[in-house]
């Protein structure tokens, strides 16, 4: 009945007019917006396009084959002056994605240790780690980064008088040598064997997991994880007889020779995002321990549990999925503010790049690798979080 | 009635007990506080430990071995190096934050304009104050002095015209730099950075897509990479014959990279208020515009704040990245002054840095500390 009366009573009304119609009103705004972004990439577009052909650049990404003349310090894949623009740059990338993995463990790890000492019942340590957080949120990552780089590593001794490390290191301004490992033959089998040791704990622990399930026996996996991943490529390492020798560093009068050496810029770059981001990592630490409600822990201790495994069982679970999508955000920090190497003169993406952009006027198409790349870890990272995040979050009935 | 035998109640107060030790004199707050567990009196002896290894160094360094007077290099230099310093002496250089003081705070601005630098400081002190204070009324007219008829003011001052002599901007340095740079960042990006978080939440799909684009493409990349666009593409998008100041060309960097951020934060703030105040101030036949204006982002601002200032503070940091395309804001032109001649020497930079950081960190921390004081003041107890 009243069904009907409203549709008699529609019926009725005299039919608005279009300007007031927010169907029509709707599409004539994004017919406009997309007139102006239209016009303005294509006014922007014939501005470049006569600015490059007057400055009489060609466009287009032909110059990453050209030889690129310039020195890159510290290179993890073979690179010499020889190489091509585009051998420097994916230097670069290297470089960035070594700082961005190296910088987000120890990141973690430090403000791990940072956010669980803040919520510690211990006065002194609780005020020790707040300092820590309250002084790094609130300086610039770059002042870090100088801080270490010409304010600590700067007063390294030079290479004549260059300190003496254990197990043949040395240290001085110049960086961190050390002895190169020099792998004999065969020793391809020892990854293997770590390999082969990691898949056999993946099912020894699904084994042992239906068996608690099932019989409410348990099983020490974690110490069987631990013998087979470190105890298989130790046994192959023996088996092969020891296939490893040392390229240890010589000091000469000037300068030392052979072994590997870890840049101070890399040293610098390093510590300074691990301490930074360190401090964001430790307040969300914190804010996830604290989201987890009290009663969770105290109802564990209820139905039994040590303190261990409720923190384990029943808090760390539920933590964890308040804690992963900003913790995915800060990796994400790192990875970006590892740019900044630039200004020490560490050559990560953005300084290959840009020598590159300085040398042949690419501007356009360097910039471009840039935020394809970026955009490519940020996206990558976010979806490898988001895998991880799903793993974690509740299960619910 | 049975008459009830009360003899077992008591007829007179107990005096009463004393407080337990534990809440009653010093020892007892440090056997709570410090020892009270085994574990917890290793970590006290390990955070004593470590204190104690650093502390009198560091005071050593900062303030006993400093050396606080002085006008050349000198008074931070040792003998061998040519200066006056016994042999392995090793402090602060605070004679060189002294001497160098004004040059921080202005750069290369001409000396004889300084007092326009001066007086833009006292006018922004003066409205910005009163803008903070809850209390003061009429913060309507506050905020359009301070944010439409200010920066006007302040940018002629500033630049010249109108009879006063013109200061190109690659003149401008210092802690002036880093201040322009984030104010212009701040009063641009939040009016953005709404508009922006609107337009992704918009039923529109061509606002919706194009917002979304701007905002991910933004926050995927670093700012460095943005600062070099702008920097190196900017004027390539111009048409040919004109230019842009290179100052303009790092506040349209920062502005356009911290409105993508505070987008984000204020769309976490309109995701949380139930739909029903939007269909309740659609109902009473608000138009669009009006509904966001008084019902919905009041609201919804007034939730991220803690986020809004936590961007505000990451982009004053942030500011300390036009050093990298050349810009001499407060940091940079601090590290200008390492390689003068005048005051070359060991402990220099590190002395620098640690003045840098210093004023960083106050101005970053006072903006938390404000934020912390607002949300206290707003909380007008709708949470839960």
């Amino acid at each position: 009945m009243t069904d009907h009366a409203i549709r008699v009573s529609s019926q009725k009304t005299e039919k608005a007019s279009l300007l007031y119609d927010p169907k029509v009103r709707s599409i004539f705004f994004q017919i406009l917006t997309a007139a102006i972004v239209v016009l303005a990439v294509w006014s922007i577009s014939h501005n470049v396009a006569t600015n490059l052909a007057r400055a009489n650049i060609a466009s287009g990404y032909g110059f990453l084959a050209g030889r690129s003349g310039f020195d890159i310090g510290f290179a993890l894949i073979p690179y010499s002056s020889d190489g091509t623009y585009g051998r420097a740059i994916l230097v670069g990338l290297v470089n960035t994605l070594l700082i961005a993995f190296t910088g987000v463990i120890t990141a973690t790890i430090i403000g791990f240790i940072i956010g669980i000492g803040r919520l510690s019942k211990n006065w002194l340590i609780a005020k020790l780690c707040t300092v820590y957080v309250e002084v790094f949120r609130n300086i610039p990552p770059l002042l870090v980064i100088f801080f270490w780089y010409s304010g600590v590593l700067a007063f390294l001794p030079v290479a004549r008088e260059s300190w003496k490390l254990p197990i043949g290191m040395f240290l001085n301004n110049r960086g961190l040598f050390f002895p190169k490992p020099l792998w004999g033959e065969g020793a391809e089998a020892i990854p293997v064997a770590l390999l082969i040791g990691v898949i056999i704990t993946v099912f020894v622990g699904r084994w042992a997991k239906k068996r608690q399930m099932r019989t409410g026996q348990q099983f020490h996996t974690i110490w069987t994880g631990i013998a087979l991943i470190v105890g298989l490529p130790v046994l192959t390492f023996l088996a092969l007889g020891a296939p490893l020798s040392f390229d240890f560093p010589n000091a000469g009068r000037f300068s030392l020779s052979g072994g590997s050496v870890i840049a101070p810029e890399f040293v610098a770059l390093y510590l300074a995002l691990s301490f930074y981001t360190a401090a964001f990592i430790a307040e969300i630490i914190r804010a996830g321990i604290r989201g987890v409600s009290k009663g969770q822990s105290e109802a564990s201790f209820a139905l039994g549990l040590q303190p261990s495994q409720a923190t384990r069982l029943v808090v760390v679970p539920q933590a964890m999925r308040i804690i992963i999508p900003p913790l995915t955000s800060q990796y994400l920090n790192l990875t970006k503010n590892s740019s900044l190497g630039v200004a020490i003169g560490f050559p990560e993406l953005v300084s290959t790049g840009g020598t590159t952009m300085n040398q042949t006027g690419q501007a356009v198409e360097v910039i471009s690798i840039w935020l394809v790349v970026y955009l490519a870890i940020s996206i990558a990272t976010s979806l490898l979080m988001n895998w991880f995040n799903a793993r974690m979050a509740l299960v619910e009935r | 009635m049975a008459k009830t035998d009360l003899s077992y109640v008591r007829s007179d107060m107990l005096a009463p007990q004393p407080a337990p030790m534990t809440s009653r004199n010093v020892s007892g707050w440090i056997r709570t506080n410090l020892l009270a567990t085994p574990k917890d009196v290793v970590l006290t002896i390990v955070a004593i430990a470590v204190l104690v290894s650093i502390l009198p160094g560091a005071l050593n360094w900062l303030f006993v071995q400093a050396s606080w007077l002085g006008s050349d290099r000198s008074v931070c230099a040792t003998t061998v190096q040519g200066g006056v310093q016994p042999d392995g002496w090793h402090g602060a250089c605070w004679a060189f934050v002294k001497d160098r003081f004004i040059q921080f705070l202005f750069g290369r601005y001409p000396l004889d304009e300084r007092w326009r630098p001066i007086l833009v400081a006292v006018m922004f002190i003066a409205l910005l104050t009163p803008m903070l204070i809850p209390k003061v009324p009429r913060k309507t007219l506050n905020a359009v002095l301070l944010f439409i008829i200010f920066p006007i003011v302040a940018f002629f001052l500033l630049h010249g015209g109108f009879g006063l002599e013109r200061v190109e901007t690659a003149l401008w340095g210092g802690l002036m730099v880093t201040l322009i740079l984030s104010f212009v960042g701040i009063a641009v990006s939040f009016p953005l950075g709404t508009l922006l978080a609107l337009g992704r939440r918009s039923q529109m799909p061509v606002i919706k897509t194009l917002s979304v684009t701007f905002i991910e493409v933004v926050r995927g990349v670093p700012l460095i990479t943005v600062l070099f666009m702008a920097n190196v593409m900017l004027p390539l998008f111009l048409p040919t014959g004109w230019t842009i100041d290179n100052f303009l060309r790092a506040l349209v960097a920062v502005s356009l990279f911290s409105s993508a951020y505070m987008a984000e934060v204020i769309r976490g703030g309109l995701q949380a208020i139930p739909k029903g105040q939007a269909e309740g101030a659609d109902s009473l036949g608000l138009s669009y515009w009006q509904k966001m204006r008084l019902i919905i982002l009041p609201q919804a601002i007034k939730l991220v704040i803690p986020g809004i200032v936590n961007t505000f503070i990451g982009m004053f940091k942030d500011t300390s990245l036009v050093s990298i395309i050349g810009m001499f804001d407060f940091l940079n032109t601090i590290r200008l002054n390492f390689t003068d001649t005048t005051w070359i020497t060991p402990v220099t930079p590190v002395t620098g840095l640690i003045f840098a950081g210093f004023i960083y960190w106050i101005f970053c921390f006072s903006m938390s500390r404000y934020s912390a004081f607002m949300e206290r003041h707003l909380d007008t107890g709708h949470k839960r």
